[in-house]
């Protein structure tokens, strides 16, 4: 269980791949999911240590998606990707549990640096 | 839209003027009518009590006329009376105290002239009046007072007759009657320049010589007119008049004052006509006088009422311009709105596609890494396009990020700044790069400055963006002038940042703040810069505003509320 286990959640696929790739080019354990109800669908057989996941997106919001998520796994830590400057969705989805927010879009040292300390935190948690 | 204030004007000027000339007038008027008429009024009474009492002077004199006659007649007997050296006596008797006799004769039944004394003796001794008018008359009535007449003598006269009646027969005792004194009774109502008095008979013609125009038995004649056309003017008919009766007439264009009134005695009428520019000079005066002061007022009036219009379309100018000014601003505000949420959609929908390219770019680079691919000829070239796709991904990053952060609508922080610190540090920022380029940077801070409450950093960003402007419009050697002031009136804070660079053309200046307008080369400036300053400043509660002149530099002003 030493492997960092990533969920990327964006409806966008050539992002969502790209990513994916990268981060399994990283020695990173990733996994792309194209809805919130999807990344549902896929939490109930695996489990994850960190969800990046986009606030903005067709039918589930990542927003609603969060809640959900924090219902059914509240130990995984999540990562909202937001197009919006505003810290308006961030702080929203921090006070819902979010570890942190990160702009889209972001260059992947930055989002690696976050998945990180998310990872610490959750690490941290266990033991 | 303009307003025509020249119009505005007079038509302001003008209802001051019509609603207050219109009672002045109305007022004026009355009081001129009133008085005109009560002041008429009493000029006729006058007239009617002068005509009244000269009435009664004739009537009294001749009463006493015939009065001594009968005395005369009734204690001297026919006999002593034809005896003409006793009649001589008689009639010295009468002239030792009276002028008011020409002459004396008795005549018989019959109309012979039996006894004559008087200047006419030669010719009326002889006569007999059998067939004269007043001689049938005397006959009939007892008394008689003749008209004027000619009679014998050819110079007019009139006569006093009585009718004695002795035993069986009756003669008559006959007087000629002095015209000077009525002349001089009548001619004393003589009393202006203009006025006349005259007695007339009931056929209208003359009995007494009136002061103008007109002889003995001819009808009156108006005297004001010498034209010839006027010469023959005659009076008005008073000739029928039985009271007395006062009257203003215009006749033939003469408007005068008449009063007439018959005689007791005799059938005769006096007359007396007075011109109305004399009795009513007072009036006149009056007149003037409310004339010179009704103009006055008028002009006062104008006067006022011109400077009274003229304060208020100053006035109304002003308010005019604050209300486009308002509205301009208005219109900004709403460009504003309008833009930021524009600004937003498109970030949003740019953003995703960024993202994937940025990613896209990424992992070709992780993979030129990891293949073996180092080698071939082109590696150098990808690597390079690589690097330039990320490198403009996040130029465009950026821009979308400043493009959200003008879009934003935070609640602004609400903090305790000194704005002579906040301008002090932020200047401290520039001062290098300034130096650089040999900007001097200059404060003229007002030591009152009270401690206001705001978003320090949105101000800083607003003011470094302003010195940033500054800086790039001067380029090289040139001063920028940080003021700040402090408005009491209206409790704002004031800054100011004038710069000595190239300054902004006119067209130019109302665009300034719009998103995307600028000036820089392209991939310089994002032109969001003054637009983010507008909206912060705007959401602070403050207003910010430019001057600027081609050549000599450009001032913007930030107005800041204390609270």
């Amino acid at each position: 269980m030493d492997t960092l286990r990533v969920l990327i959640v964006d409806d966008e696929d050539d992002f969502r791949e790209t990513i994916v790739k990268r981060l399994n080019a990283r020695k990173i354990l990733a996994e792309g999911a194209a809805s919130g109800v999807k990344a549902l669908q896929v939490l109930e057989n695996k489990d994850f240590d960190v969800i990046v996941l986009d606030v903005k997106m067709p039918d589930m919001d990542g927003i609603e998606t969060l809640r959900h998520i924090k219902k059914l796994k509240p130990e995984i830590e999540v990562i909202m990707l937001t197009g919006h400057a505003s810290v308006e969705f961030g702080l929203k989805g921090m006070q819902l549990g979010a570890f942190d927010y990160v702009m889209k879009p972001a260059p992947l040292n930055e989002l690696l640096d976050t998945i990180g300390q998310a990872y610490n935190k959750k690490r941290g948690l266990i033991h | 839209m303009e307003r025509n204030y020249r119009k505005l004007w007079w038509q302001h000027c003008l209802a001051i003027i019509c609603f207050s000339v219109i009672p002045l007038l109305f007022v004026n008027l009355s009081l001129y009518t009133i008085f005109d008429r009560i002041y008429t009024e009493k000029v006729k009474e006058t007239l009617r009590n002068t005509v009244e009492n000269q009435q009664d002077t004739i009537d009294l004199y001749f009463s006493e006329r015939i009065a001594q006659l009968y005395t005369i007649a009734n204690t001297n007997t026919f006999q002593q009376l034809t005896d003409e050296t006793f009649l001589n006596k008689i009639f010295d008797v009468m002239h030792a105290k009276s002028t008011s006799y020409m002459d004396i004769g008795i005549i018989d039944n019959d109309g012979n002239h039996l006894a004559y004394v008087g200047p006419y003796y030669n010719l009326l001794k002889t006569v007999n009046f059998k067939n004269e008018p007043w001689f049938n008359a005397v006959k009939a009535h007892g008394i008689y007072i003749s008209d004027i007449f000619m009679g014998f003598r050819k110079v007019p006269h009139f006569i006093i007759a009585v009718m004695v009646r002795e035993k069986n027969t009756s003669w008559i005792l006959r007087v000629t009657i002095n015209m000077k004194n009525i002349n001089d009774i009548v001619q004393k109502a003589w009393f202006g320049n203009l006025s006349d008095a005259f007695l007339i008979n009931k056929e209208n013609k003359l009995q007494t010589k009136p002061r103008f125009g007109g002889d003995y038995l001819e009808a009156p004649v108006l005297p004001e007119f010498s034209t010839s056309s006027m010469k023959h003017s005659t009076y008005p008919d008073f000739s029928a008049t039985v009271g007395t009766k006062i009257e203003r007439r215009v006749h033939q264009g003469l408007d005068a004052f008449y009063a007439a009134t018959p005689l007791e005695n005799t059938q005769w009428i006096l007359i007396l006509k007075e011109s109305p520019d004399e009795l009513l000079s007072p009036l006149q005066k009056g007149m003037n006088w409310a004339i010179f002061f009704t103009t006055l007022g008028l002009t006062i009036i104008a006067t006022g009422a011109a400077l009274f219009t003229n304060v208020l379309i100053n006035r109304i100018k002003k308010t005019d311009r604050e209300n486009a000014t308002n509205s301009d601003m208005l219109l900004q505000a709403n460009k504003m709105i309008a833009l930021s949420k524009m600004a937003a959609g498109i970030a949003h929908e740019v953003n995703n596609p960024l993202a994937a390219i940025g990613e896209k770019a990424g992992w070709m680079k992780d993979l030129l890494v990891e293949e073996d691919i180092a080698g071939s000829k082109n590696f150098a070239e990808f690597s390079e396009s690589l690097d330039k796709i990320e490198q403009h991904v996040d130029r465009a990053r950026k821009i979308i990020h400043n493009l959200l952060g003008f879009a934003r609508r935070m609640e602004p922080a609400k903090e305790k700044i000194n704005i002579n610190n906040l301008l002090d540090e932020t200047t401290g920022f520039l001062e290098n790069e300034a130096k650089y380029v040999n900007i001097c940077i200059e404060k003229q801070y007002a030591e009152n400055l009270p401690v206001i409450t705001s978003d320090l950093s949105q101000i800083q960003q607003v003011v470094l963006n302003l010195l940033n402007n500054a800086i790039d419009a001067i380029e090289h050697n040139g001063v920028i002038t940080v003021t700040t002031r402090y408005h009491e009136k209206t409790n704002e804070v004031e800054i100011d940042v004038a710069d000595t660079g190239k300054g902004i053309p006119e067209s130019e200046l109302n665009k300034i703040f719009d998103p995307f307008f600028t000036t820089k080369e392209v991939g310089k400036g994002t032109g969001l810069g003054l637009s983010i300053s507008y909206s912060i400043i705007e959401k602070l509660g403050g207003k910010i505003r430019v001057q600027s002149k081609v050549g000599e530099g450009t001032v913007f002003t930030i107005l800041l509320p204390k609270q």
